[in-house]
């Protein structure tokens, strides 16, 4: 079968709108996932490193590998103001803590973010505040604590970029960026 | 008095020691010069608008070259005036005119004024003053308010400045023709850090960088390798305060002005954020991110020592402004659920939340003089708004889709802070006055936030 990185990567967008279509039918309250992909969606990661991608597929264990087996789920999302992780969210973690799990060398940087419409002291506090809640979900699950490292963007680095709900509902959320 | 401070003028004039001599009387007061019906205060802005205040280009005994970047004595006196005429036009305060299309007095003239032409002009006030260059490349510059109805002279002040700091002199006039006619402290010698912003909204470039008050002297202290935001100019104005990624953390660095090096203000493994100073320099505030709370500490500017907490969770300790006394330090919290702002002793004891009213409120500030707390009211939009250090009679200053982080001018009568436009996400730094009504934006190269006013220069 043909692996090639821009079908790969094209595969996992589409995985991630069945992701979120999934996550609205089963969360009423629309705490979250947006409704559709934003306008200007921007890179399909916050993270850039591809890893040794050689024409063959990600490498298994590298941060490409993680991504495309995550299909999404590397991100998790958050209510307005708020950094509890909901049942949608173990889920997603409980993915990367079975990818953790299988390549227990690899360290990982969860990265925490927050919307726009706030102030940008306390958007920090809050990023840091959602990461070391994914943090502490994944040590839950048996991931080493030594391993994952947190760090908050606050509001400086949106990944959809409207003036809008549906962006500001991408913005509030924590990144699991593996570090090859 | 009168003739002190003419000597003390004089003595200005002619000393060389000093490179930034300043005006010697703060408060002249002389009583004869109080009667023109001038007790009202700058909330009060109406009748200060109609004050007609004519500035005049500054005479030179010689037109002679300069190394200043104004050019020579005669092109920097005209330069000089309209600085001076620019600080007091731009803050809403008064509607001056001049030095574009008004007489110019003759070097002879600045200290003995036509009063009749001014009169016929309908002028109330008249500044005037002169420029010359010393031997040394020194500029001294004096500068004169008349009041034209009285036919008499308000104030004068001298300053001696080397070349680079020509606009000081001017900002001196300014701040001393304020003062008098106010009854106010002085602002316009002062500078600003604040955070330039450049480039796509998704990856924004952000570099720490400095202005003079006005928007002049603008210079870039970072690259922009390493994201920067939230600077605070030191009182002395030796070192800023700042937050920045270069370790891939958020931390905070003092950023030494003088030798452009920085160091991290404390090494504790944790993201440290919202770097304050208290009003003598000896103390800094920060606030440290840890398992999901975060507190503020209080840790010597000198460096060493343990840092001390000061608040003990729950959520979200975060920033902090001292009272001007160095008792009382406001901060924001959101212990109560959402974002609300506190008042404790500087030792971290007897904590009180001072705002109820709706939304949430965040980033306060204490004004220099005291008397309110300048603040983000998060209700919908978030506007900048000021209340009672007891958190009454709240107030917005300001009605956009994005205001935040206000920071007080060093007399406590103007804000600035900063707006993001809807969409694009565009930052620029804008000040309003405490009546709400004279808004602008400041003249920055590129996208600006975090403004950080420092107090005014000695």
């Amino acid at each position: 079968m043909h692996t090639s990185r821009s079908f790969s990567r094209s595969t996992r967008v589409g995985a991630t709108m069945l992701v979120v279509a999934g996550a609205l039918a089963i969360s009423a309250c629309g705490k979250k996932a947006p409704a559709q992909l934003p306008p200007e969606p921007g890179p399909a990661t916050s993270s850039s490193s591809g890893g040794g991608d050689m024409g063959m597929g990600p490498v298994a264990g590298s941060q490409a590998d993680f991504v495309a087996k995550m299909m999404g789920a590397d991100t998790i999302y958050f209510a307005l103001d708020k950094y509890d992780v909901d049942a949608e969210d173990q889920q997603a973690l409980g993915r990367q803590a079975q990818w953790l799990m299988q390549y227990p060398s690899k360290r990982a940087t969860i990265e925490g973010h927050a919307d726009e419409r706030g102030t940008r002291e306390y958007n920090l506090a809050l990023g840091e505040r959602r990461a070391n809640a994914a943090r502490n979900y994944l040590i839950s699950l048996g991931v080493e604590a030594s391993r994952l490292n947190t760090v908050s963007y606050g509001k400086e680095r949106p990944i959809a970029l409207g003036s809008d709900e549906a962006s500001w509902a991408q913005n509030r959320r924590a990144v699991t960026v593996t570090i090859d | 008095m009168k003739i002190n401070h003419i000597l003390a003028l004089g003595l200005m004039l002619s000393a060389s020691g000093l490179a930034h001599a300043q005006t010697p009387v703060p408060a002249p007061a002389p009583t004869e010069a109080d009667g023109g019906g001038l007790e009202v205060t700058v909330s009060d802005d109406s009748e200060w608008q109609d004050l007609g205040i004519a500035i005049t280009t500054f005479a030179t005994d010689a037109d002679v070259p300069t190394r200043t970047n104004a050019g020579t004595t005669g092109a920097l006196g005209r330069a000089l005036s309209q600085v001076v005429a620019a600080d007091l036009k731009n803050n809403g305060l008064f509607k001056p005119s001049g030095p574009d299309g008004l007489p110019q007095p003759a070097y002879g003239q600045v200290q003995a004024p036509d009063y009749g032409t001014w009169a016929s002009r309908s002028a109330d006030m008249l500044v005037q003053g002169y420029v010359r260059a010393g031997g040394d490349g020194t500029i001294t510059v004096g500068c004169y308010l008349y009041d034209v109805a009285l036919k008499q002279q308000l104030v004068k002040g001298g300053w001696q400045v080397p070349p680079s700091d020509w606009r000081r002199a001017a900002h001196k006039c300014a701040d001393m023709v304020y003062s008098r006619l106010s009854g106010e402290s002085p602002f316009f010698d002062s500078k600003i850090a604040y955070i330039a912003e450049t480039g796509p909204k998704g990856r924004r470039m952000k570099r720490l960088a400095i202005m003079d008050s006005d928007g002049a002297n603008h210079r870039y202290l970072t690259s922009g390798q390493a994201m920067a935001l939230t600077p605070r100019y030191s009182p002395d104005y030796s070192k800023i305060l700042y937050l920045s990624y270069l370790n891939g953390q958020p931390s905070i660095y003092s950023y030494d002005l003088a030798t452009d090096r920085q160091t991290l203000i404390a090494r504790t493994g944790n993201p440290t954020l919202a770097p304050r100073w208290s009003p003598d320099g000896k103390w800094v505030l920060y606030s440290m991110a840890r398992s999901g709370t975060t507190d503020i500490y209080r840790v010597s500017a000198a460096g060493g020592g343990t840092p001390q907490r000061l608040t003990n969770g729950p959520g979200i300790n975060i920033g902090g402004s001292y009272s001007p006394d160095g008792r009382q330090i406001v901060f924001e919290s959101d212990r109560s659920g959402s974002q609300q702002i506190y008042v404790m002793n500087a030792d971290g004891s007897n904590q009180r939340r001072i705002s109820f009213f709706g939304g949430r409120a965040a980033t306060p500030e204490w004004s220099p003089r005291g008397d309110q707390i300048a603040f983000t009211h998060i209700a919908g939009n978030l506007r900048v708004a000021v209340m009672t250090p007891s958190g009454g009679g709240m107030r917005h200053l300001t009605d956009s889709w994005q205001d935040e982080a206000p920071t007080w001018s060093p007399n406590g009568r103007i804000v600035q802070f900063f707006r993001t436009s809807k969409g694009s996400g565009t930052a620029s730094i804008w000040q309003v006055d405490l009546t709400g009504r004279n808004e602008r934006k400041l003249p920055t190269p590129v996208g600006a936030s975090d403004p950080a006013w420092g107090p005014v220069r000695p």
